[in-house]
Parts: C-alpha cells; structure tokens; sequence
C-alpha cells in the first residue's frame, strides 16, 4: 500500500438531503428528541444541583397545569399564539418582522388611553367597541410604516421594525408620567376601571381563549384558502415570479403587514382590557420575540402553532415553579429550557437530511484490522 | 499509458444513483469526450475527479497509481484541473492576479515574474490574453482563457472543461478547439463534457458515454457517426428532424419600435430595437449570452420600464392596436392580449420552487372569479393533463417544483403557458437543461402553436436548432439588432459574424 495516510482524509460521514419523509417518522424523530433532551435535562439537573430529576419534572408539570394555573397557562398561550398569528402571514411572505413587541406595545397603549380617557363617559360596550378599533388601527399604523418604507425602497424591514419597537416603549413611558402622576412604573386597574371585557360563563380569561381561537381557525383559512394567502406565498416563494404574473408586490406587502399590524393590536387589546386593566411599558414581555420562534417551530402553520405555543409557555412556567420550589438560581430554567429548545429545533436536521457512514472508509477500516 | 483511470465508480445521492460502476480511461495525449444527456451523471463524474465529490464506490488511478482525491488541492498535487462551467473569478483582479490567486509554493509573489509565465503559456499554446486586463472588462471567451490558463499555470496535466462551448460564438469555440487540439498535441489529456455531437465529432479522440448514471461504452470518435452517438447517448434511435412547415395567412401582430433601456449604470441594454413579429411564424433570436435577450422580452412582457419606444400589438379579434409600454402584466392582459411568456430562469421567474404543481398552475388564472377563496379543482385537473400529455415525470400534483428535475420543471411552465392559448408566445431558452427527447417535444409544441396561428418567438443558443426551427432569425449584440435574416437560408457562420458584429442598425430584413 503506498501513502496509507490519505486514507485518513476521506470524510466519515456524508449528509445528503432527504426526499421526503413521512408523517409517521416524522413523528416518532421529534419524540425521541424531546425523550433525549428530557434525559440531558435529568442529568444536568442531576448534576448542577443534586436533587431528583424526576420530581423536577413533576415540578415542572405543577407549575403549569397544578390546581389552579390552568387557566392562567392556556390564556398565556392565548396570547402567545395571538400573537405568532400575528407575525406568520408576513413571515410567509419572507418579511422578517421583528417589531410584534412593538406592535402589541401600541395596541395595549391605545386600548389603555381609551379606557383613560373615555371611561365612565360612554357605555361599556361602546367603549369596548373603541378600544378595538384603536387597537387594531394603531397596531396597523405600527405594521404598515416599516411595510410602506421596503415596497417603496426598499429599506430593512428587520431594523426598521425592531426601532419600532422602542418607539413604542418610549410612547408608554411618556403616557405613565402623564396619567399616573404619583411616577409609579405602572398604570394600573385602579385608574383603568372601564371597559373590562366581559367573563363568559363566568370564567375569567375566556372570552381572551375564545377570540384566540377563532383567530386561529381564520388565519389557517386566510393563509391557505384564501387568494390574498396564495398572493403572500408567491411573494414570499419569488418576488419575479409575482411580478411576472402580475401580482402588486408593493400592495402586497404593505396589505399582509396591515393585517400583521391589525392582529398584533388586537393581542394588545387583549392584553390590557382582556386580562391585566394595566399597562406598563415591560407588558408585552418578550413576547413579540418569542412569537418568532413559535411561529418558526411551527413552519409558519397556525394549527400547529398550538403546540408550539404550549410548549414554550408550558416551559417557561414550569421553569419558574422549579426554580422558585428548589431555591435554584433563575438561570437554571432557563438552561433547561435552552437543552429542549435545541433538541427540538436540531431535529429539525434530521428531519430534512439523512447522514451516512461512508462506505468505503468502513471497509478500509475493516480491512485494515484484518491485516 | 493512461494518464487517469477510474474503475468501477459509483456515486449516491440520498435514493438517486448518480454514478453506477463507471469505467472510465484516459490516455496521455488526447481529447475524451464525456457525452450524455442532462442528469446522466457527467459532471458528478467529473467532481469526483477534481476532489470536489468523494467517490462512494470503485477507484481513481493517475498515471498507474491509485488515487485518493478528497479535495480540489488533491486534485492539483495529482496535476488534475477543472475548468467549470461558472467562471470562478474576481472581476476587480487582472488576468495574471487572478491566476495566481491561491498559489502557496513557498515562494514570494512576484507578479512580474508571474506576468512573464502567463505570456509564455499563452504562447506556447495559442491563447489571445492581455495578462494586465481586468477581468470585469473582459469578454466571455476572455475569461473562459484565464480559467484555462490559470489551470495551466498550475501545471495541470489532466484538464477538465464542463461544457465549455456553451457561452461561446462558433468563432470563439474554433478558436477554443484549435487551442485544445494544440495541448493534446504537447502530451495533456482534455476531458470535454458536451452535449453537442457535432462539436464531439470535430474534435475528441474517443468518446465515452453516459446515460442515466450509468457507463454505457467508448467508441473512437473516427469511427462513429451523429445518428450512433445519440442512439448511445438516448438507448433508442431518434429522428432529429424538426418538421418546419411554410408559414401560411401570416399577419403582423407585435411590432416593436425604437426600444432603449438603460440598466442602473445607465448603460444601454436595449438600443433602438425594432423588429416585427407574424402570427403563423417562428421568430428566432439569436445573441451571445446577455446581448439584451432577457431585456427584450421583460420589457414585451411588461417588467421593464422603456425610455423609448413603442411595442404595437395588432389584436385579431377587434382589429385594434394597442400599445403594450409601460403596462403592468394585469393591464397587458385586461387588455385582451394573450401573452404568454416562458423566462429563461425557471424557478426564479414563472414558477415558485416551494409551491406543488397545482398551485404553480394557478398563477395564470387565480384571480378568476369574485370568490374571496382560491378555486383549485381546474388547475388540479389542469395538471392531470399536463403531466399525462407532456410526460411529466412526478410522483403527485402535490409534489414541489423544486424537487423535479430541469426537464419537468420545463414541461410544467411551458404546459401551463401554452393552456393560456397565447397569441403571443414568447420562449427564452426554452429547451437549455433538457435531454434530447424532451427538448424535441418542446419543438413540437412550438411548431404547433405556429401552426395555430400564434407568433411565436424563440430564443435559443444552439444555432443548429435556430436555423431548423425558425422562419426568421434575429441577431442582436449588446442590445442591437444586427441583422435578421431568413432561417432557411441562414448559416451558423453568417449568425456568428452578426453575432459578434459591434455596429449595428444598418443590417436589413433579407425577404
């Protein structure tokens, strides 16, 4: 044999892209990924901290479906997937907004000086009425400048829209000094006493559930039924294409924000008058961002942006009962939810690709040993 | 003996055999030309030989000597160099910098010296090259010539060139030959990889064949004729005659005036084009690579926005003429004007790659009917019959565009334009990246569709094709017209010179 050494340099393993997979594989791929980052997580946990995996885990599930929080996590997913359905019709378009956060902020603003200012003098379904039309027109105005800015130059849509986003806090920062002269961080349900949304049957957070739902239901229709959602799939598949058809990219674009923009407001509405009657400029809580990664998880479906949603709400508030329950650091949630996050989005490789042994690099090895 | 050697090679990728126990052997001193048609494994063979692919199966010999190529770097210490079908260059550099890019010998750049070596190959062998021009100023041939010579600087003994005539006038490509006949003769092995068997008949030694991935043999190019090659080549005997009937009740329906367009730069794209087009006729159009084609019929289909000009279309039914400039495509077609365009850039222009066949075939006719809701029964049905009359090769009409092959993907755009019964139909390289058989029914349809009475216009490369297929034929250079001229007296040569002739406007229709 001459040079035995080259042989060391042919690649061991070759990706190559899969065809297709099934459903069921598919399936069975993403469980054993959430089996094995459950099995890191113990042995992390194990070893970070001493105590049982097992009754962290059994912790994690109080903290999110024990007596009485049930209804507190599914509204938190409400709101989570309220506003994923908000950012997916113009991820599918390949618009990358980042501005959710900032979208919602103004909803929830203008929802807040409606109350404020129209509480008390109008009826509470009149001002009910108000609040949303605000809500939805300002989230629209918040979605359609950035939108405007690109169809018409061209402009980044992924800064533009995360400046929005601090345009926003600053506004409900300028509102806090205004409206509660005390300099509390909050505006809170003692100023804020009208236009509290109705709870149906009785149950707090329903009515917030039951609009969710229905949003959801409409956005998977409008997406994949309707011809403005096959006009947001050729803009987002090929920009020639839909103008070689004719399609009006510009109005595309600026449309499919408004519509971002309108539902973004909404999940501001139901924010403020649905569930906290206060507002503070720390209210939408990350959520416009997180927002991206659900609808990501969920490529860009909104029925399985049900699960996606749940699942990081599901994490996030279990995260905080182990770290409360176990007197751990509050970085040890989020390390756990950091080991699920990157199974579940990993995967994702395994999903497109299949990886192969080289063949021939395990005969020579074969060989080799026999001689 | 053989300068390279492959034994028993084979090559997967995921389900699809992309090389099956290919044999392949090259001599010192000769020209082996690679023959087959698109997808039959010719430039994966290739990459496995320039280290850019690794080989599954099988082994590689240079010079008697088994070979383990895992990298283009290999591939030079085995003094093997390819010249792809991509020029890979840096535009800002000069020939010579962009020759010497990458070297580490060792020794310290010295561009004089450098400079004097590229003059000497270049004499040796016959190049034309200017080692101080920078790249972005050359032509194509141009830097088609520094890609060899930089191949050559690096002493390659074995090179490969992946269809190099592809980008060239025939003038460029007897240049090209006679400089490769000129290495053959000085000890280098040439691999050519082509598709055209008129070129592999004037200028290979011996002439392998692949089809479907697989080796099917080697013949010696002096013993061989078109009609055995392309029986090799396909794995049945085919007619390569295009029927080209004489056109009859021919009327003007698209005449085009005085067009100019200006790119970002402000430099002429299109300028003062005229030309008109006849309904029962072929109009073909023939250029070098970027001479304005893609400009000219954007800019007919209503995606370019004209400084100048005019484009009439003479409506059949209500005798009206209107004036197609500055319309969007809706307007176009609310206009009543049946335009049908098949782009050059399939999956980037007219088809989205993501979505299945069904909703591709929708493009056209989505917006029919005041329904909020997109209606996908007819382009369902619509696709059925696309796939089952132009033999489309797919497992379902819910399969993506981007997972078909070239050939398909063609069938489904041309299929869905030709189902809009064009008046005007207008197809830009309509057949490049398809095999034989393909490539004929897409003639077919076009020799149809004359028929029909529609005014068809043709872009193509292949100027063989061009002068069976078309009644009329024109030329243009960097966004001229150079002459137009009657396919059935026109000659490859005669194209060639317009092809490449710089002052344009005077030539004159021959009638």
């Amino acid at each position: 044999m001459k040079k035995p050494e080259k042989h060391t340099r042919e690649p061991l393993l070759y990706v190559c892209k899969r065809n297709n997979m099934s459903l069921k594989t598919g399936i069975l791929v993403r469980a054993i990924a959430v089996f094995l980052a459950l099995l890191v997580c113990a042995v992390v946990a194990k070893v970070l901290t001493g105590d049982n995996p097992l009754s962290i885990f059994a912790t994690v599930g109080k903290g999110a479906f024990g007596t009485g929080r049930t209804l507190v996590t599914i509204h938190d997913v409400a709101i989570l997937l309220c506003i994923s359905l908000a950012v997916t019709p113009a991820f599918r378009m390949r618009f990358w907004n980042t501005g959710a956060e900032g979208q919602v902020l103004i909803g929830c603003l203008s929802t807040a000086v409606c109350m404020l200012v129209l509480g008390g003098k109008v009826a509470d379904w009149l001002l009910i009425l108000i609040m949303t039309a605000a809500a939805i027109v300002s989230g629209v105005i918040w979605g359609v400048i950035p939108a405007f800015f690109k169809a018409q130059w061209g402009t980044n849509e992924t800064l533009f829209t995360l400046m929005m986003n601090y345009v926003a806090i600053q506004l409900i920062e300028y509102f806090l000094k205004i409206a509660d002269k005390t300099g509390s961080n909050v505006v809170g349900p003692d100023l804020l006493r009208h236009g509290w949304f109705p709870n149906l049957f009785g149950v707090q957070y329903l009515l917030n559930i039951v609009i969710v739902v229905i949003l959801t239901v409409l956005m998977f229709v409008y997406l994949k039924y309707s011809k403005h959602g096959y006009e947001i799939s050729v803009v987002g598949g090929s920009e020639n294409t839909a103008r070689y058809i004719g399609i009006n990219v510009k109005k595309v674009i600026v449309r499919t924000m408004a519509l971002s923009g309108a539902v973004c407001g909404i999940a501001g509405l139901l924010l403020v008058g649905g569930s906290s009657h206060s507002i503070d400029s720390n209210l939408a809580d990350g959520r416009g961002f997180t927002a991206i990664m659900v609808s990501w998880l969920a490529k860009f479906n909104p029925l399985m942006m049900v699960l996606t949603s749940l699942l990081l709400v599901f994490m996030a508030r279990g995260a905080d009962e182990v770290t409360s329950k176990f007197g751990l650091n509050s970085a040890f949630a989020d390390i756990l939810t950091g080991i699920i996050l990157f199974f579940i989005i990993g995967c994702e490789f395994f999903i497109n690709y299949e990886v192969h042994l080289n063949r021939r690099k395990k005969a020579a090895v074969a060989q080799e040993g026999e001689n | 003996m053989n300068a390279l050697e492959l034994r028993n090679v084979s090559k997967r990728f995921g389900s699809i055999l992309a090389n099956s126990h290919v044999d392949l052997t090259v001599k010192k001193g000769e020209i082996l030309a690679i023959l087959g048609e698109n997808g039959s494994g010719k430039t994966t063979l290739m990459n496995m030989i320039s280290g850019i692919y690794h080989p599954d199966e099988g082994e590689i010999f240079v010079n008697g000597e088994p070979a383990v190529i895992s990298s283009p770097r290999d591939a030079f210490g085995y003094k093997i160099g390819m010249i792809h079908q991509h020029f890979k260059l840096v535009d800002v550099f000069t020939a010579t910098e962009n020759i010497v890019l990458g070297i580490n010998d060792g020794r310290r750049y010295n561009l004089k010296e450098a400079t004097k070596r590229v003059g000497e190959i270049a004499e040796k062998y016959g190049f034309e090259i200017d080692p101080r021009k920078k790249v972005y100023a050359m032509s194509v041939s141009e830097k088609q010539t520094v890609e060899i010579v930089k191949v050559l600087y690096r002493g390659a003994d074995i090179l490969i060139l992946d269809e190099p005539t592809a980008v060239l006038t025939p003038q460029e490509t007897q240049k090209l030959f006679a400089v490769l006949r000129r290495m053959r003769d000085d000890g280098k092995s040439i691999i050519i990889i082509t598709h055209k068997l008129h070129e592999v008949l004037s200028l290979s030694d011996r002439v392998s064949v692949l089809r479907r991935g697989e080796y099917i043999g080697t013949v010696c190019t002096a013993e061989t004729d078109e009609a055995a090659l392309t029986e090799m080549m396909v794995g049945k005997k085919i007619l390569l005659n295009i029927e080209r009937t004489t056109p009859h009740d021919t009327a003007d329906r698209l005449m085009v005036r005085g067009l100019k367009l200006f790119d970002q730069d402000g430099r002429a794209v299109l300028d003062d084009i005229a030309f008109t087009a006849k309904s029962g006729e072929i109009l073909g159009i023939a250029g070098i690579a970027g001479s304005g084609q893609r400009e000219l019929l954007e800019a007919i289909a209503g995606l370019q926005h004209l400084s100048e000009g005019e484009i009439i279309y003479h409506n059949p039914k209500t005798d009206k003429e209107e004036n197609l400039r500055d319309k969007t495509p809706t307007q176009i077609r609310e206009l009543g004007v049946r335009l049908s365009f098949v782009p050059e850039d399939r999956l980037g222009m007219g088809l989205v790659g993501n979505m299945d066949i069904v909703d591709n075939m929708m493009l056209r006719s989505y917006k029919k009917g005041r329904s909020v809701f997109v209606d996908r029964q007819p382009p369902k049905e619509l696709a059925e019959h696309i796939i089952e009359s132009l033999e489309v090769v797919t497992p379902g009409v819910t399969t993506p565009v981007r997972r078909l092959s070239g050939g398909n993907v063609q069938k489904v755009l041309v299929g869905r334009e030709i189902a809009a019964a064009p008046t005007v139909l207008m197809a830009a390289y309509p057949v490049r990246g398809l095999d034989i058989n393909s490539s004929y029914i897409i003639y077919n349809l076009l020799n149809q569709q004359k028929e029909n009475g529609v005014a068809v216009i043709f872009v193509g490369e292949d100027l063989d094709v061009l002068t069976e297929l078309c009644d009329r034929i024109m030329v243009i250079n960097s966004g001229r017209v150079t002459g137009i001229v009657d396919g059935r007296t026109a000659t490859k040569e005669q194209l060639g010179l317009l092809m490449t002739k710089t002052e344009g406007g005077a030539a004159h229709e021959k009638a």
